[in-house]
């Protein structure tokens, strides 16, 4: 936690160089804008994808990098559902999206069940959807990235009338309660960290590992509809290419820089939706800095060497022994200089 | 025939707060088999290591052909002809036999395949293997995969061969076959370390037996002139004469009381014979045999740790199935299991997760305890079991192992369980804390637990077992309990394989 706090800290401190008015917040059209609203309204899709990668990740040991992939399914079901409507309503829209939660659940029980069942390693397992993904979401369009032209979906992927803040900024802080009670009321972290930490000594204690993995994988399913849900509504079009494009490595990322072990095991939700947050600030920060959009992802790969080389546990070991012996030499042991009268003296003088 | 390959002596080795070896002497004559017995911690390891360059030792000599040696690396110890074969195949199961023989030998960069596959083809034949030098590895049989790890030690000539547990994992036939091929090394006048539990198979091959005991040397025998049952008394560590005769008073009292748990010709994957169990309420029993004799594979069984294959269970008279933990553990039976690391602790969670997570487990997926309840069961074991740390938020991992160890039992307490396993709940652990548990032991009895209690060592499960179950090779072969419990019977049962 201490890691991308000071991260996301440091890269706030740089913004506020830049130019002072990083925090200002400006109401346009009856909502909020400036920096911080557009952080998180950016960040949206990586903080519901984040927080599902840090449950499969903990439980299996392993990443799924079929999310975005899985996104573009699932929101082009919704997208489907929508223009098969002759009028679309609340109700067109909330019927989208539960069935496209229901593809989504299917897609993470399909990678679940290759995980936990058959045992294949989960980069692999999600491959096969990471490569054909895509395609299926292509056939399900229907044809060339249709478009959302209502009322309704924009003002989900934008304001609604009357509430200041955006839509997808909302979305996902009622996602994140949503995770939050279900880690309250089950005992999920408990049950994927000890499968993730000791699968034998999991087993043994009454736990099925199989189906707890298999869980996690169908919980990251429905994290995946709902990104892709807000990102479709965010675009107001459905673009099987590009939707959600390499979201996955930054999900993953968004996990490591949370403070989360990759191999499994204990984890911190909270840890993972400010790795998420970070590195959308990291990527504004660049544009900021004017670095351009073309070049822009060769710095956040030297920033992610830096971030990763400090964290390491090598460089962590260095630092904590350096910071010991220089500790050491501005106070010379007390008991040594007590006991010298010489520098006792000295001192005295 | 008298000939010395090797020499050691008084080769001494401390680990921090042991002593691992304290001046043991070891001499491997050209061309025999020399059995190294002991039971868990006695040393056998650790003399191996030092004989492989794996360790360092802190005080002795190694003589080699009459020539001091001094190995500072396994690389060494191989290069100067003692090769070592694992009690797992340590091979690359996808490479090809041939490149499992000489991988990482080559002087050179390159690989030249032709002659390394036509000097496998050569050695495997001498040996009389039955496997092709371009065979990939994992379509061998295990037996085949550990003639070949031998083929890789003893090609470049090889003087040692250490084989520690080789046939543990082997069947009857596979084990023929092993021995074959040891007794033609013999004959080429290979010197052969051979490491087992299994009493039979050191009778059927070994020449010599050298006996360790708490990293000292007890002495070394002609196998020919040293019956089983002093060997067990002389691992084991009680002379005949000095064995006291313990007596369970309230053994005969439990007759009467129903049975909590029964089996009948239980069976399970890991390859224990079908066997009949029964306990009293209040009884503490425990299984008994040789490390490998199955006495843990029984306790795992009756708990369903591996995959149960036959058998009738019965609770408190009433017929039940357990298939899985989970099912045993809703009956109120608790399994400490033998292996703390590998399948007790969850190393990276907290004491408190630790301790409530069985107890949890039962109560459900949907019914979390709340943090301040967690917290006060922690609390209240923490302080019954006297575990040392520093608060209940401490990771396990940070513990030493005797609280760790308290750390399950306490998990298993909370649960409140009727009938509970304890699978060597003292390996390890110092001796203040081994009193403890065998004191808690017999408090939970008299609370009117059940207990099965399994450990190594003889003299605990005296103190602590009123019925005990002799086990050697995989299946029950006595019982015994009244007065019949005394050290003397004990080790005959498992020497002699019957009560």
């Amino acid at each position: 936690m201490l890691l991308p706090l000071s991260v996301l800290a440091l890269l706030i401190v740089v913004n506020l160089i830049k130019g002072a008015d990083y925090f200002s917040i400006s109401l346009i059209n009856g909502a909020l804008y400036g920096n911080i609203p557009n952080i998180l309204f950016g960040a949206s899709e990586l903080v519901v994808l984040a927080i599902g990668m840090t449950l499969v990740t903990a439980s299996s040991g392993g990443q799924d990098i079929s999310v975005g992939v899985a996104a573009a399914i699932t929101s082009a079901v919704f997208v489907r559902v929508l223009l098969n409507a002759d009028h679309i309503t609340w109700l067109t829209i909330v019927v989208g999206f539960l069935e496209s939660a229901v593809v989504g659940i299917a897609i993470g029980a399909f990678n679940g069940s290759l995980i936990s069942i058959f045992r294949v390693q989960p980069m692999v397992a999600t491959l096969i959807l990471f490569t054909a993904g895509r395609s299926i979401s292509f056939m399900i369009d229907g044809k060339l990235s249709p478009v959302l032209a209502n009322e309704l979906t924009s003002r989900i992927g934008g304001v609604m009338p009357g509430v200041p803040i955006q839509t997808p900024i909302i979305l996902t802080l009622a996602f994140i309660a949503l995770i939050a009670a279900v880690l309250k009321t089950t005992n999920l972290k408990l049950y994927a960290e000890a499968v993730g930490t000791n699968e034998k000594a999991a087993r043994l204690n009454g736990i099925n590992p199989i189906k707890i993995k298999f869980l996690t994988y169908m919980i990251l399913g429905f994290c995946a509809a709902v990104a892709g849900f807000i990102a479709v509504t965010k675009a107001g079009r459905h673009d099987s290419v590009n939707l959600l494009k390499y979201v996955e490595m930054d999900a993953i990322l968004a996990v490591a820089i949370g403070g989360n072990a990759l191999s499994g095991g204990k984890f911190s939700i909270s840890g993972s939706i400010i790795g998420a947050y970070t590195i959308e600030v990291l990527s504004r920060t660049l544009l900021r800095l004017e670095v351009g959009t073309e070049t822009i992802k060769a710095f956040k790969a030297v920033f992610i060497i830096v971030l990763m080389a400090v964290s390491s546990p090598v460089v962590r070991e260095f630092a904590a022994k350096t910071l010991r012996r220089l500790r050491a030499e501005a106070d010379p042991g007390q008991d040594s200089a007590a006991s010298d009268p010489e520098i006792v003296a000295k001192k005295g003088a | 025939m008298t000939e010395n390959v090797l020499e050691m002596q008084g080769i001494c080795k401390d680990f921090p707060g042991v002593r691992a070896l304290h001046n043991v002497d070891f001499a491997l004559r050209k061309g025999e088999i020399h059995a190294l017995m002991g039971e868990n911690g006695a040393g056998k390891s650790t003399l191996v290591k030092v004989m492989t360059g794996v360790y360092e030792k802190d005080a002795g000599r190694i003589v080699l052909e009459g020539k001091p040696i001094h190995m500072r690396s396994p690389q060494e110890a191989q290069n100067l002809g003692i090769g070592t074969v694992y009690q797992e195949v340590t091979l690359c199961p996808n490479l090809s036999v041939a490149e499992n023989m000489y991988i990482g030998r080559g002087r050179y960069a390159f690989v030249q395949w032709k002659r390394m596959n036509a000097k496998a083809a050569r050695l495997l034949n001498s040996l009389g293997i039955p496997a092709r030098a371009t065979q990939q590895l994992s379509s061998c049989s295990l037996a085949v995969q550990q003639m070949i790890a031998i083929a890789r030690a003893i090609d470049m000539d090889c003087k040692i061969l250490i084989l520690d547990e080789p046939t543990s994992s082997l069947d009857e036939d596979e084990v023929r076959k092993l021995f074959a091929l040891m007794r033609e090394l013999k004959s080429r006048g290979v010197g052969i370390v051979f490491i087992t539990h299994f009493l039979d198979q050191v009778y059927e091959i070994s020449d010599r037996i050298t006996v360790l005991r708490n990293g000292t040397l007890i002495g070394v025998y002609e196998a020919a002139s040293l019956p089983p049952f002093e060997l067990v008394s002389k691992m084991m560590g009680k002379a005949l004469e000095d064995v006291e005769k313990i007596k369970k008073p309230e053994a005969s009292a439990q007759e009467a009381s129903e049975p909590v748990f029964e089996a009948a010709r239980l069976s399970s994957a890991a390859g224990v014979r079908p066997f009949d169990f029964r306990i009293r309420k209040g009884e503490v029993n425990g299984f008994t045999g040789l490390l490998g004799s199955g006495r843990s594979e029984s306790a795992r069984a009756i708990y369903a740790a591996d995959k149960v294959t036959g058998g009738e269970t019965k609770m408190n008279g009433k017929k039940v199935k357990i298939s899985a933990p989970i099912q045993a553990m809703k009956l109120g039976i608790g399994y400490l299991p033998e292996d703390r690391k590998g399948d007790g602790i969850i190393a990276e969670l907290s004491v408190r997760d630790n301790i409530i997570l069985a107890t949890q487990v039962i109560k459900g997926f949907f019914k979390p305890l709340s943090r301040k309840q967690a917290e006060a069961f922690a609390d209240e074991y923490i302080g019954r079991l006297n575990i040392k740390t520093a608060s209940s938020s401490t990771p396990i991992k940070s513990l030493s192992g005797g609280n760790q160890q308290k750390v399950i039992l306490a998990r298993w307490l909370l649960t409140h369980p009727e009938y509970l396993i304890l699978d060597e709940p003292t390996r390890g652990i110092d001796v203040g804390t081994k009193v403890e548990i065998q004191k808690l032991v017999l408090k939970l009895a008299e609370e009117g637990v059940s207990v099965t209690f399994i450990s190594s060592e003889i003299e605990e499960m005296l103190r602590t077992c009123s019925r005990l179950i002799v086990m050697k090779d995989r299946q029950i072969v006595g019982e015994l309990s009244g007065t019949n419990l005394t050290q003397a019977d004990v080790m005959d049962a498992i020497a002699r394989g019957g009560a």
